[in-house]
């Protein structure tokens, strides 16, 4: 079995953790107000179901769209949708005016998944399910485009997604616990790099990838 | 347009933070020292010149500290600079709208009287200000439905402005949006205002998604000057107004008393978890003394009450302007006041009396007198100790409080129509500093003070951010 999409998801759901924009942020900001761990914990929650949610509807919507056209035109689609949102994002960088410091359970859950679906979250994934499809559809298929674009595909990313969402939520959760306890909000001045920028960058490298992938 | 899609509107973006944001208050007082002081310069008599943007040194180590560096004039005459305010600050921090890569380069900088708003950039050289873009009044009038902007504080979400009436020069004032990245008039703020219809100044509890809104009166009411009757007749503003941030919607109103005349700034705690904050009213009608308030939240409910009164202080009429001879005593007219960034010390500027107070509110609702500066005043001129010679009309007027809470600048001018009422003389302009030292001290600096003929300086902004500037969304 090949390892490298299994990999792939993990990495991306870490990077997703390690951005202060996408949460981890928030958590601890809601912890300090609370002064509460079980905050942060409850926070990191909601989160984490946001942002699988975004990318299960992402998902879900590619493999329906996979149904009705052919792999080409999918892998061709998928390609000119993620250059063009990290084209977007880079010119024209946006972050959601919504909500405020005090919200509830379900306001973080939608807020997370307005943050991770503007980001093109579940997107991003979908170079992953496409060009490594044989890897999770346990089918040793010669073309992975025609197991990505057939819908029983979509039951068998359920892992795939569950194993990026989890990498997320762990990761932003260390990140969170770490600064509330022990290193302290002084660290954003420093280390808070343009995450944003990496990921538009990224976003037009993978459509660009799937381009040239493209069989 | 192209320069605001490709030049402004995608912001030059940084690769890190910007290094003059700070997650907490505490963590903010820590910064470095200003370097650069902006500076609304007012022209006199808003016919011949138009109005400027000073920038002044306040380095102690450079060689022109205590000088004016340049001075930036705007295209028109007639804006009436007034407040203005910084493009982005720590709130690009806050967890739920994060843009911590924009940089806190532009100066908002509104025309209180034409409703003009210039962004004035303060880069590359903080020395050599360019004006980047212009918002006309048309645009804030069709936009927002607002007109006269005031106040400007970089939001979470936006650069959100008070504006003081309607296009028309009636009420209701409130408060509009601009988009942080190109400075596009978003629109009116509130969705619902309630009973609110004047409007002036606006801050925040950032941590409780609380907005509180100040009242002095619509164009109408000030722009020919104090209106003797208006001011008799208890008609200025006299209540202060409590939103809910994220909604959008008026959820209190407190009537100080209709005495209280003119409730202008608002400085909440900076502790975003804390519930406090001062609000300070220029004139009783009672007495002529002028209070400071605490408003706070108990048990879920806002409340406000008087914490300091400052008294009217007797006088000869012949020493008085024709609008207070009548009266034989000068008020303190208290019109700005400033609280340090870790909510500890009250600096109020008595513009009346020409004395700047400082009190000690680490028990909020006690505030203790710790120190009185006295400078300028209708009555006593007080001279600074650069030339103890020189008698100084204006007082303390607007002041801005350095981040670290060590020093203290002040300029004399209010409001033009204004100033001419209470100084008829003409305010001959200055600004100066006052070290403030960690026992409650007060004292000039006597290496610093500003004057010049040209215009007549108003809001101070300093480089870096300052108390007034920035709020915080994490708590300290």
């Amino acid at each position: 079995m090949n390892a490298w999409p299994w990999i792939a998801l993990v990495a991306l759901g870490a990077w997703h953790g390690l951005n202060p924009g996408m949460g981890w942020l928030f958590a601890v900001s809601l912890g300090l107000q609370n002064r509460s761990r079980a905050a942060i914990f409850q926070a990191m929650c909601a989160i984490a179901i946001g942002h699988a949610l975004s990318v299960f509807v992402i998902i879900a919507l590619a493999y329906l769209v996979g149904q009705y056209v052919s792999a080409t035109w999918f892998g061709l689609a998928a390609a000119v949708v993620l250059a063009g949102l990290g084209s977007w994002r880079l010119l024209r960088g946006r972050h959601p005016r919504w909500v405020g410091m005090r919200v509830s359970f379900r306001d973080l859950t939608c807020w997370s998944c307005l943050m991770a679906s503007a980001h093109g979250a579940g997107l991003m994934l979908l170079p992953v399910f496409v060009i490594g499809g044989g890897a999770w559809c346990g089918v040793s298929s010669p073309s992975p485009l025609k197991s990505a674009t057939s819908f029983p595909g979509f039951y068998n990313s359920i892992p795939g997604v569950c194993v990026h969402s989890l990498s997320q939520f762990v990761v932003a959760g260390i990140v969170a616990w770490l600064v509330y306890d022990i290193i302290g909000l002084a660290i954003l001045r420093k280390s808070w790099f343009n995450a944003d920028l990496v990921w538009s960058c990224s976003l037009i490298l993978a459509g660009l990838l799937m381009l040239t992938l493209r069989v | 347009m192209a320069n605001s899609t490709f030049g402004l509107s995608t912001n030059p973006l940084r690769w890190t933070v910007d290094p003059t944001f700070y997650p907490t208050a505490r963590l903010a007082m820590e910064a470095p020292a200003e370097r650069y002081a902006y500076v609304a310069g007012l022209a006199p008599d808003q016919k011949s010149r138009s109005d400027a943007l000073y920038v002044v040194d306040v380095d102690p180590s450079s060689p022109k500290y205590g000088q004016i560096l340049s001075r930036t004039d705007l295209p028109d005459i007639g804006d009436e600079l007034h407040h203005f305010g910084w493009n982005a600050c720590s709130t690009a921090l806050c967890p739920y709208a994060p843009h911590p890569h924009v940089e806190r380069r532009y100066l908002i900088v509104p025309g209180l009287r034409s409703s003009r708003i210039h962004v004035i950039d303060t880069k590359p050289d903080p020395t050599k200000l360019q004006i980047v873009k212009t918002i006309e009044p048309e645009d804030v009038f069709k936009r927002a439905g607002y007109s006269r902007p005031h106040t400007v504080h970089c939001g979470p979400d936006g650069i959100y402005l008070s504006a003081l009436g309607a296009p028309d020069g009636g009420g209701p004032g409130g408060i509009f949006v601009l988009d942080h990245y190109d400075f596009n008039v978003l629109g009116r703020w509130e969705v619902d205002r309630g009973p609110q219809e004047l409007a002036y100044d606006f801050f925040w509890h950032l941590g409780h998604d609380v907005l509180i809104s100040s009242e002095w009166g619509t164009p109408r009411m000030i722009e020919g000057g104090l209106q003797p009757e208006t001011l008799l007749g208890a008609k200025y503003g006299h209540q202060i107004h409590f939103w809910d941030l994220r909604k959008r919607k008026h959820s209190k109103a407190l009537d100080l008393g209709s005495e209280h005349q003119m409730v202008l700034e608002l400085r909440p705690s900076h502790d975003p978890t804390k519930t406090f904050g001062f609000v300070g009213v220029v004139i009783s009608l009672k007495d002529l003394s002028a209070s400071i308030w605490l408003w706070r939240r108990r048990s879920g409910d806002w409340e406000i009450k008087k914490v300091i009164e400052i008294p009217a202080q007797p006088a000869d009429a012949a020493n008085l302007p024709p609008l207070l001879q009548g009266f034989g005593a000068v008020p303190p007219l208290v019109s700005d006041l400033h609280l340090s960034l870790d909510d500890r010390w009250l600096y109020v500027s008595c513009w009346g009396t020409g004395e700047l107070h400082r009190y000690d509110v680490s028990i909020p609702d006690q505030p203790k007198l710790s120190a009185v500066l006295p400078i300028g005043g209708i009555v006593k001129r007080t001279p600074h100790p650069q030339n103890p010679a020189e008698p100084l009309n204006g007082g303390p007027q607007m002041v801005e409080v350095s981040r670290d809470g060590k020093r203290v600048y002040l300029t004399n001018s209010l409001y033009q129509s204004w100033d001419e009422q209470f100084y008829p003389d003409g305010i001959r302009t200055w600004m100066v500093k006052a070290d403030a030292g960690a026992d409650g001290s007060l004292h000039f600096d006597p290496r610093f003070l500003v004057k010049t003929e040209d215009h007549r300086l108003h809001q101070v902004r300093l480089e870096g951010g300052d108390t007034s500037s920035d709020s915080f969304c994490f708590p300290s």
